[in-house]
């Protein structure tokens, strides 16, 4: 099977699984289900296909496939401020009631954070990439400390709204906001699409890509940059997902079997929105809404990425 | 021509490479020798951009490295390092094709599909040049590495430890093949080679380092004898003539 029959198979997949999932149980009220669950076809679309996108990218640029580009704290920093606004203004505070004020807030401080980032770090000539992703981490464990402290002296009541926004929901998206993250997501892939042969080549690792005439520092910090801006965007949308851009990603190579980008980078987006239509499915129609997508999404990822370190573990 | 001035590296307060300056003459094969930490890789990868520099310049052709566009010096100059680590699963001939890469930027012509045929047969790596670089014991994986190289077709090409996991048979042929692109192409390759007497027998130029500074540099043929090699790598030396090649014996 070549790699373009694989990419129309994602792609039938994706038409029936939307199928599905805007069908099944209808119960004839079809306007008002079309359109809630429409625009939640909206959201999966987007957010699959940003976050494995970007862990796509990241992990060609660390030349590691266990690496997500959460490890440079944006989830921890997303949660940092959902908690400050609640505790300092507490759940009813215009922030955490409109929507749009909430997605604007939370890109502009997790763009705005990762801008200072690389900017501190790529100001000398020379840095090492897992320096500055360490350094990201320890940004991130901090960030989870201040916010798990103001848990703690939080009224229990407004914690439950910071538990709310804890986990990934895609019931809550508004239409607004899909056409603003839309557009930002479509600008940034094609950006990123322009890039995909040299991302073959950055695969090879820094000092292939230097003597093949990249140049590595620029490359990498621009590509660094759009992968931020892509998680960001799904970050503020829907919430923190953690383990769905491993899980996607690693799945994509083994299906794919390609070192080309061109191919990698379309087959993942599909994959990341199919993994998340089916498991909201599951959700819907296996456990009907007694548990939620983002804890179907963890536990599968999370037992995958365990298994990923159990075999690289044997191949040694 | 390559012209390395004052070059420095320091990793912690100590100097690697401490001031040298050595040239690399045009169309000829020279080679770096000397003892572990000597700091051949490190000039190596300093002249070859992989390495920033903490002092020093290096011009190719008269004018100053930094003031060649990175694709430009792309198609002047190539450089293998000893450990090619990767994590994608490429096929031989998918990585021999990368050599094309600042030519193509990936598109490839008929043209480029030729030189990569000729670079894998170069290195008779044809029958296996669909399996999996993970799949090929550690002398063909480092043949594919060289055929990369040799699509890149660059008129200089810097080798760090090319003879790496070859056995005897493999790293003559690589050497011969390094050879005839010397003489029949007139490149200019400069190899860091840890076999004296591979160095000896292929090489115009060797310079020896110690130390981070230059011991000695001059033809093989001066450079190769019991007093200098002492010098440089402090044990003793026997040099034979055997059919014009000067063997060095140090094995007791």
């Amino acid at each position: 099977m070549g790699v373009k029959q694989k990419i129309v198979i994602l792609f039938i997949m994706m038409l029936l699984l939307i199928t599905a999932f805007l069908t099944i149980g209808a119960d004839g009220n079809w306007e008002y289900v079309l359109q809630r669950r429409g625009r939640m076809v909206a959201a999966f679309i987007l957010t699959g296909a940003a976050i494995t996108y970007a862990t796509i990218v990241f992990q060609t640029i660390t030349g590691n496939r266990i690496l997500t580009p959460n490890i440079i704290g944006l989830d921890s920093l997303y949660m940092l401020l959902q908690t400050f606004i609640v505790f300092t203004f507490g759940s009813l505070s215009v922030v955490m009631v409109r929507a749009e004020l909430n997605f604007l807030l939370s890109t502009i401080l997790m763009v705005g954070f990762s801008f200072l980032f690389y900017r501190l770090l790529f100001k000398g000539e020379s840095y090492h990439l897992y320096l500055l992703l360490l350094i990201g981490f320890v940004f991130g464990t901090f960030f989870s400390s201040l916010t798990t402290f103001m848990q703690v002296l939080i009224d229990p009541n407004e914690f439950q709204t910071v538990q709310n926004r804890m986990f990934a929901s895609f019931q809550r998206v508004q239409t607004d906001l899909l056409y603003v993250a839309g557009a930002g997501f479509i600008l940034l892939t094609a950006i990123g699409m322009r890039s995909r042969r040299m991302l073959d080549v950055l695969a090879l690792g820094r000092s292939h890509a230097v003597n093949l005439g990249l140049d590595y520092q620029r490359l990498v910090r621009h590509l660094l940059i759009l992968v931020t801006i892509l998680i960001s965007l799904a970050t503020a949308l829907v919430g923190p997902i953690m383990f769905l851009g491993l899980l996607t990603a690693n799945v994509t190579y083994e299906f794919m079997r390609t070192h080309e980008h061109r191919w990698l980078l379309p087959a993942g987006m599909l994959v990341g929105i199919n993994t998340l239509l089916t498991g909201q499915i599951i959700v819907e129609h296996v456990f009907t809404f007694e548990t939620t997508l983002s804890v179907i999404i963890n536990f599968i990822g999370g037992v995958y990425f365990l298994w990923l370190l159990l075999r690289k573990e044997k191949h040694r | 021509m390559i012209f390395a001035e004052t070059l420095v590296k320091k990793y912690g307060g100590t100097a690697v490479v401490d001031n040298v300056t050595a040239s690399i003459a045009q169309g000829k094969m020279t080679t770096f020798i000397g003892p572990n930490g000597a700091g051949k890789s490190t000039l190596l990868s300093m002249v070859s951009r992989l390495l920033s520099r903490d002092g020093g310049s290096v011009s190719i052709d008269g004018t100053p490295m930094e003031h060649v566009e990175d694709k430009e010096l792309a198609k002047r100059l190539s450089i293998l390092k000893q450990s090619n680590e990767m994590s994608v699963r490429l096929s031989v001939r998918d990585l021999v094709s990368f050599g094309r890469f600042p030519y193509t930027r990936g598109r490839l012509t008929d043209e480029d599909e030729q030189i990569i045929d000729d670079a894998v047969a170069y290195v008779e790596l044809q029958e296996i040049e669909n399996k999996f670089l993970d799949e090929l014991s550690g002398g063909q994986r480092q043949r594919a590495f060289i055929a990369m190289i040799l699509a890149q077709d660059t008129d200089y090409i810097l080798l760090d430890e090319p003879l790496n996991n070859l056995d005897m048979r493999h790293s003559v042929q690589i050497m011969k093949v390094l050879r005839s692109l010397v003489d029949d192409l007139g490149k200019t390759v400069v190899l860091v080679i840890h076999d004296i007497n591979f160095a000896s027998c292929y090489s115009d130029y060797i310079v020896a380092m110690k130390y981070g500074k230059v011991e000695m540099e001059g033809r093989t043929w001066d450079v190769i004898h019991p007093e200098h090699l002492k010098k440089i790598y402090d044990m003793d030396f026997q040099v034979q003539e055997v059919n014009n090649q000067k063997i060095c014996v140090y094995f007791s």
